[in-house]
């Protein structure tokens, strides 16, 4: 709709008129990346602002914008000259993703972060207090925090990290040296995604399965072809070359579709299982998850294909119930 | 009102009527800052250009309501008020602008990288636009930010939940609220609830407040609200208790279980997960006895089955039992029997 996008760019003017007027003779390119728009952009903004003024709309009452030369002047624009207040919502944002960030061990900069609390609690007034109605806890346990503070020294140093990562999927520990690029908290969980070198491919590890982070001398600056995924849509993405497994899911096993990255879903077949309610595709390098999901999913689940998967797992099963016996 | 659509005739017009109602707007702040006096709507209408598109009064009268909530949902305050006290019914209006105006802040370029990922928490969450404009406000300030310390760092809250943003916005205006909850196992029942605040724990939210039914203080999962909410009061109706600290009554509530000690026999270099979170191991030729706190037999059961040979129960018994059923399940076998009741 555009009447969101007129409001955006309205509280986008308000904000750029007081910095242009203080700003005289600024370059546009410069300006423009100020708030992060394209020079085009500006322009439009600055023939927006050149036909707007005070009542009577005579040339006198409009704002006077001039930027032919590729430097930009304003003049002529007292009633909007002051930055706007925040509003409510606009305060209660910042205040609580500053306090989410107070909670991330190993931040450097707890000084700025604390002035910036202050500074912006005291110019928003009672908004600071409906921001305490809104908190989000990204705590963690003692040990994760180390490996937060390993992970963000790693990052801001450039260095390489070696992990101790277990992979539960698997029942392995792994040790690897990696190049980290990121730490994000998705969930309200804390990941690194990272440059492997053990594996030549850039990994998300969970933090909380990181044994031992340790910073080594190496630089660790990620090689060109490491490229961050787009985390807010796949977490976890299937490579075409990995096996596919086809399983019938009984009703209470249906979650499943939710929460492993299922390739298709279609109702289950009539000359199937008959408990079956979904058939699904999965698309794997390494069916040994798949195995132990199979074991705890019990009757829940059966393999359609590979049919040696089908063998191995209930050979599992065997030998573990041997040992209750 | 036609809706804008990606066609590039309809999308010019959208963006040329898009631009036309920015301008309106942008005199209407110009206006109303500028004067002393209190403007009425018909000098209001013919101060700002833009009101002549509309050929009605009623039709001005819309747009004007429109606009004055668009300018308040941006925080620009908007004042009503009169000249003459006796004539009440003729309303005028204008911007106060020390109210208007952002109090001296100097932020350092540190402090503005700062609050720059600050508002970067919300890029995928219901508050991201309030942020963004945030964010451009203070820059208007002219400070370049300072990010170098903060590479790489990008914690983020989601909110997928429907029920976020109106009880986010009851929670702000202190309005009662009742909606639909389904208890975990429980019938959905509908509950009336003073919201105090909201609280993302473990990637998931809630909200806490005074349960008006039962008349004390509950935690409510919002993924678990399952109809619209309804304001069924004012805003500002109630207090919020002082010195309750929002995420201790969620973590207390939510986060403190029940758990009693299983035994695991656990074969030597398997089942590493449930090693790392032990309370004691006690080290035997081949495999050894680990201890853990369960919570949930049939959670358990389930990381547990997963391990297959590898981790045996040995107490308590119902979760041996929980496990030995999936494994049957997995082997193809039927349910065991004389387990079951009344055998």
């Amino acid at each position: 709709m555009s009447g969101r996008a007129s409001t955006e760019r309205l509280s986008r003017l308000l904000a750029m008129v007081p910095y242009l007027l203080t700003h005289q003779g600024i370059p546009l390119e410069e300006a423009a990346e100020h708030f992060a728009i394209t020079t085009d952009d500006l322009v439009h903004d600055l023939e927006l602002l050149f036909v707007c003024g005070t009542p009577g709309h005579l040339p006198d009452d409009l704002i006077d914008a001039e930027w032919e030369s590729g430097r930009v002047y304003l003049s002529n624009a007292d009633p909007i000259a002051r930055p706007a207040r925040l509003a409510i919502d606009e305060a209660v944002a910042l205040l609580v993703g500053l306090r989410t960030l107070e909670q991330v061990p190993g931040l450097h900069d707890r000084e700025a972060l604390e002035g910036a609390m202050a500074k912006l609690s005291a110019a928003t007034g009672e908004a600071a207090a409906t921001a305490g109605a809104v908190a989000v806890d990204v705590r963690t346990d003692a040990e994760s925090a180390l490996v937060l503070e390993a992970c963000r020294l790693a990052l801001r140093e450039r260095r390489r990290l070696h992990l101790a990562y277990l992979v539960p999927s698997r029942d392995e520990r792994t040790e690897r040296d990696v190049d980290p690029m990121r730490l994000l908290s998705v969930e309200g969980r804390w990941y690194l995604e990272a440059w492997c070198h053990r594996a030549e491919g850039v990994r998300l590890f969970r933090v909380d399965r990181v044994e031992r982070a340790e910073v080594l001398e190496a630089d660790g600056t990620p090689p060109p072809q490491a490229v961050s995924r787009d985390v807010g849509t796949e977490l976890f993405t299937a490579s075409p070359d990995d096996l596919v497994v086809t399983l019938d899911l009984a009703p209470q096993a249906s979650w499943v579709v939710d929460y492993y990255p299922v390739e298709s879903v279609e109702p289950a077949r009539e000359d199937g299982w008959e408990e079956a309610s979904l058939r699904v595709r999965l698309r794997t390098a390494d069916t040994r998850w798949v195995h132990r999901l199979l074991l705890r999913l019990g009757a829940g689940a059966r393999v359609v294909d590979p049919p040696e998967l089908a063998v191995r797992v209930r050979e599992g099963a065997l030998a573990a119930l041997q040992r209750y016996s | 009102m036609t809706s804008a659509t990606s066609s590039s005739p309809g999308g010019a017009a959208a963006a040329a009527r898009g631009a036309r109602r920015t301008e309106r707007l942008l005199n209407l702040v110009i206006a109303l800052s500028a004067t002393r006096r209190w403007l009425t709507k018909e000098q209001i209408r013919t101060a700002v250009p833009q009101y002549a598109d509309c050929a009605t009064t009623t039709a001005f009268e819309r747009m004007f309501e429109r606009d004055k909530e668009d300018l308040r949902e941006l925080g620009v305050p908007l004042e009503t008020g009169g000249e003459d006290p006796l004539f009440e019914d003729e309303a005028g209006y204008r911007i106060d602008r020390d109210a208007y105006a952002l109090p001296e802040i100097r932020f350092t370029p540190g402090e503005l990288a700062v609050l720059s990922l600050a508002s970067r928490v919300w890029q995928q969450a219901s508050l991201a636009g309030p942020a963004t404009r945030a964010l451009v406000k203070l820059r208007s300030l002219g400070v370049e930010p300072d990010e170098s310390s903060l590479v790489g760092l990008e914690p983020r809250v989601r909110t997928s939940e429907p029920a976020f943003d109106p009880l986010y916005a009851a929670t702000r205006d202190r309005a009662p609220v009742s909606f639909t909850y389904r208890r975990a196992g429980g019938e959905p029942s509908v509950r009336h609830v003073e919201p105090w605040a909201i609280v993302s724990w473990h990637g998931r939210w809630y909200l806490v407040g005074h349960d008006r039914d039962r008349d004390a203080s509950r935690v409510f999962r919002l993924s678990r609200v399952s109809s619209a909410v309804k304001r069924i009061g004012r805003p500002g109706s109630y207090r919020v208790p002082e010195g309750v600290d929002p995420r201790e009554v969620v973590a207390g509530t939510v986060g403190t279980v029940q758990t009693r000690p299983a035994r695991l026999l656990v074969r030597s270099g398997a089942g590493l997960a449930l090693r790392r979170r032990a309370t004691s191991v006690e080290p035997g030729p081949g495999e050894d006895v680990v201890v853990v706190d369960v919570s949930d037999v049939e959670t358990s059961a389930d990381e547990i089955a997963s391990y297959g040979a590898d981790v045996v129960v040995l107490e308590p018994p119902q979760l041996r039992e929980a496990v030995v059923r999936r494994l049957r399940g997995a082997a193809g076998l039927g349910p065991a029997q004389q387990q079951g009741v009344g055998a």
